[in-house]
């Protein structure tokens, strides 16, 4: 690698930036939680994991973990994803492809609000719990 | 496809000797073989702290810390909490009394500060671009191009930094006075000659984050005018001298060490010496001695360095620990550091504990935190449930503290009120099986060995010392004897040269005030209460409670015990080596030891 001025330091420690705050869990308080069962992987998990990660590197948002789980039980409506935010309700979308991916990252992680349409259940927290 | 898991494994020595590496490629092999290569990034980090149980291998974004890890764990790893996104529960680590895992829940961590420590067990330290990306050589550009060197100066006495070596000489004045020295050259040195028994906080500093050491040795360079730095480790450290030798090349590469640095017409460039591994040499005049190619011995001060240093030009020394500090004083101000810790010892220290400690391992606290503290929350209390009985800091320099003293602040004024020191920071904890005296003529023997010779009082008092301890754990000595240990002890603090000579004496004279019940035991019953003193101890056994199982006469490596089956055994206090290997082996109770 050649020497870097000044310029150049700055611009590979933003480069960089990203990347390692991923790594950094603390301050991160929204968490994409996708299912990932059987179910899910089969209607396209992987692909609606991807582009959670793409979408939310482009949308520049540095404190959103992405996480894999099991099957949620919505079966019928995979893939499934479980979306908290602080100060906004927990709540699962289904169907959730690239496009809905992208809604969910504008509206509700950037905008704050829910996506109609693809709003499934709530996490049965009452459930979880016990 | 992007990367959705980090596995971050640890590279420090400790879990490199318990197959970290082979973990590493394990996992890496594991990833392709399943086919997600790329949704995972495998890397190699400095130390986590918590040697006691590594191999660690921690799972991002899960936050699953995994402990003991054994390479052929790697399939199930990967093949559950990366292609499934489940814990593997049976390597978790579990708080005592939890069902639970929860990062939060590792008490280990949870009273810690990291700041010299910032990056360790985080990135990759043989990789420049992780270290740039965690705000590194941030501070320097900050020096550059927008400080003068009295501001770097200023700064530095705004934090309170202190030496992080043992001393605790304020750093900012430490700098200014090689900043005022007139010179044609001066240079910047870091002491890495880590040699206390037990201590390896620098060694896992530089293993993993060297660019930080580098980074301050650089605004060092700036500050007092010096284009030139010289790193003094010793050459059983390995790895952290491979990393600093990779870290060097990458940051020449990228311009940040040589000419011109950063276009800002600065030069400055690093370069290591090897040290042969003598304890003195970590003392700076002897250290400077060692780098000119002399034998390492100390001069006496004044001249200090700042003004006759390294071949008699102004020299900066600091120790590893101290560096680390530097990058984060001037990112984020020096009152921010003097926030943290006490009001006298700002900041955080870095120790490292062992001994009779359930988590032995590397912490960093803030200055202030109680033994206690240290001992029983973050270390986990005493092996075995065995009653706590001292903790030496400041290894061969220092003293004991003792269990009246658990829940006195730590910094380097309040140790050195109670007869120890800070030192560089080992900490290495005792139990009521441990004999005070036996662990004193361990140190004794250490700074015998180590003296180098030049002054009397050193050379002469640490032999003459060892004698009178090992005349005690054998029962010959007397009270003359102890009296006479004192008056060695404080003639060696007054009149040996450096300040390996002045504080051998500290493990005996701090022993000796804070332990004499275990003295006068030596001396007046011949009788070593913690059983190590081998002299002192006698096995028996009780010919009621023995059975004639003979487990005991066919351990015993001597052949001493004799006895027909199913009768009472006897020792042979002749021919018996006092291994205790009968004692340990025996069902019934029936062997005593006094």
């Amino acid at each position: 690698m050649a020497k870097m001025t000044l310029e150049d330091l700055r611009k590979l420690r933003e480069q960089k930036k990203g990347e390692m705050d991923k790594r950094d869990m603390e301050g991160k308080d929204v968490e994409i939680i996708i299912g990932m069962g059987t179910c899910g992987i089969a209607a396209g998990a992987k692909e609606c994991l991807d582009a959670f990660i793409l979408e939310i590197d482009k949308a520049g948002l540095g404190n959103v973990t992405v996480k894999q789980t099991g099957c949620m039980g919505l079966c019928y409506v995979e893939p499934t994803v479980e979306v908290h935010v602080p100060g906004m309700p927990d709540t699962i979308y289904g169907k959730v492809d690239a496009a809905v991916v992208r809604q969910i990252v504008e509206e509700h992680l950037v905008g704050k609000t829910l996506v109609n349409n693809h709003i499934f259940d709530r996490p049965a927290a009452d459930i979880i719990r016990n | 496809m992007a990367v959705k898991n980090y596995i971050l494994v640890c590279g420090g020595t400790a879990c490199e000797s318990s197959k970290a590496e082979e973990i590493y490629q394990a996992l890496i092999h594991e990833a392709e073989k399943q086919g997600v290569a790329r949704d995972v990034q495998v890397v190699k980090t400095g130390c986590f702290g918590f040697c006691e149980k590594g191999p660690i291998v921690k799972v991002l974004p899960e936050e699953a810390f995994y402990v003991t890890v054994q390479p052929s764990d790697a399939q199930e790893i990967i093949a559950e909490t990366i292609v499934k996104g489940r814990m593997v529960k049976r390597l978790l680590y579990l708080e005592e009394g939890k069902k639970e895992f929860d990062i939060d829940d590792i008490k280990f961590y949870q009273k810690q500060v990291r700041i010299v420590l910032r990056n360790c067990g985080f990135i990759d330290p043989e990789n420049i671009e992780e270290y740039i990306a965690r705000d590194g050589y941030k501070a320097l550009e900050k020096v550059l191009f927008e400080m003068t060197p009295e501001d770097v100066v200023e700064e530095l006495k705004e934090s309170g930094l202190r030496g992080r070596g043992g001393a605790g000489f304020p750093t900012g004045l430490k700098w200014n006075f090689t900043k005022a020295a007139h010179s044609d050259q001066k240079y910047v040195v870091c002491n890495a000659d880590e040699g206390d028994p037990g201590a390896y906080m620098d060694r896992s500093t530089l293993e993993g984050d060297p660019h930080s050491v580098l980074e301050a040795m650089t605004i060092a360079g700036y500050t007092i005018g010096a284009d030139t730095g010289i790193i003094y480790i010793r050459a059983e450290y390995p790895l952290a001298i491979e990393r600093l030798k990779i870290a060097m090349k990458q940051s020449r590469d990228l311009g940040l060490l040589g000419k011109d640095i950063l276009g800002s017409g600065f030069d400055f460039d690093i370069e290591i010496r090897l040290g042969a591994g003598a304890f003195v040499c970590g003392e700076e005049t002897a250290l400077l001695r060692s780098i000119e190619g002399n034998r390492g011995m100390p001069t006496p001060k004044p001249p200090f360095p700042a003004v006759e240093g390294l071949w008699k030009r102004p020299t900066l020394i600091n120790n590893v620990e101290t560096y680390a500090n530097i990058p984060v004083i001037i990112l984020k101000g020096g009152s921010w550091f003097a926030g943290i810790g006490t009001e006298k010892s700002p900041g955080t220290k870095v120790f490292a504990l062992t001994g009779k400690i359930n988590n032995s391992g590397l912490v960093e606290v803030p200055m202030g935190t109680t033994l206690r503290e240290i001992v029983y929350d973050i270390g986990g209390g005493i092996r075995n449930n065995v009653p706590f009985k001292a903790v030496q800091t400041g290894g061969p320099s220092g003293g004991v503290i003792t269990k009246d003293f658990l829940d006195t602040p730590i910094d380097f004024d309040s140790l050195v009120a109670i007869g120890s020191m800070m030192g560089s920071g080992g900490m290495i904890v005792m139990d009521e099986d441990d004999c005070i005296i036996d662990v004193a003529k361990f140190y004794m023997d250490f700074c015998v060995e180590e003296s180098c010779g030049k002054c009397a009082p050193c050379r002469i008092g640490t032999k003459k010392l060892y004698n009178t301890l090992d005349k005690l754990s054998k029962g010959k000595a007397t009270q003359a004897d102890l009296d006479n240990m004192i008056v060695m002890g404080e003639a060696m603090k007054k009149a040996a040269l450096c300040g390996l000579g002045q504080t051998a004496p500290n493990p005996v004279l701090s022993s000796m005030k804070y332990f004499p019940e275990d003295y006068r035991a030596h001396v007046e019953d011949k009788r070593c209460p913690a059983g190590k003193c081998k002299d002192l101890v006698h096995y028996q056994i009780d010919p009621e409670k023995c059975i004639g199982c003979t487990v005991c006469a066919r351990k015993c490596p001597v052949n001493c015990i004799s006895g027909e089956r199913k009768v009472a055994h006897v020792i042979n206090q002749d021919a018996c080596v006092k291994c205790g290997e009968c004692y340990s082996a025996c069902k019934f109770d029936a062997i005593t030891k006094n």
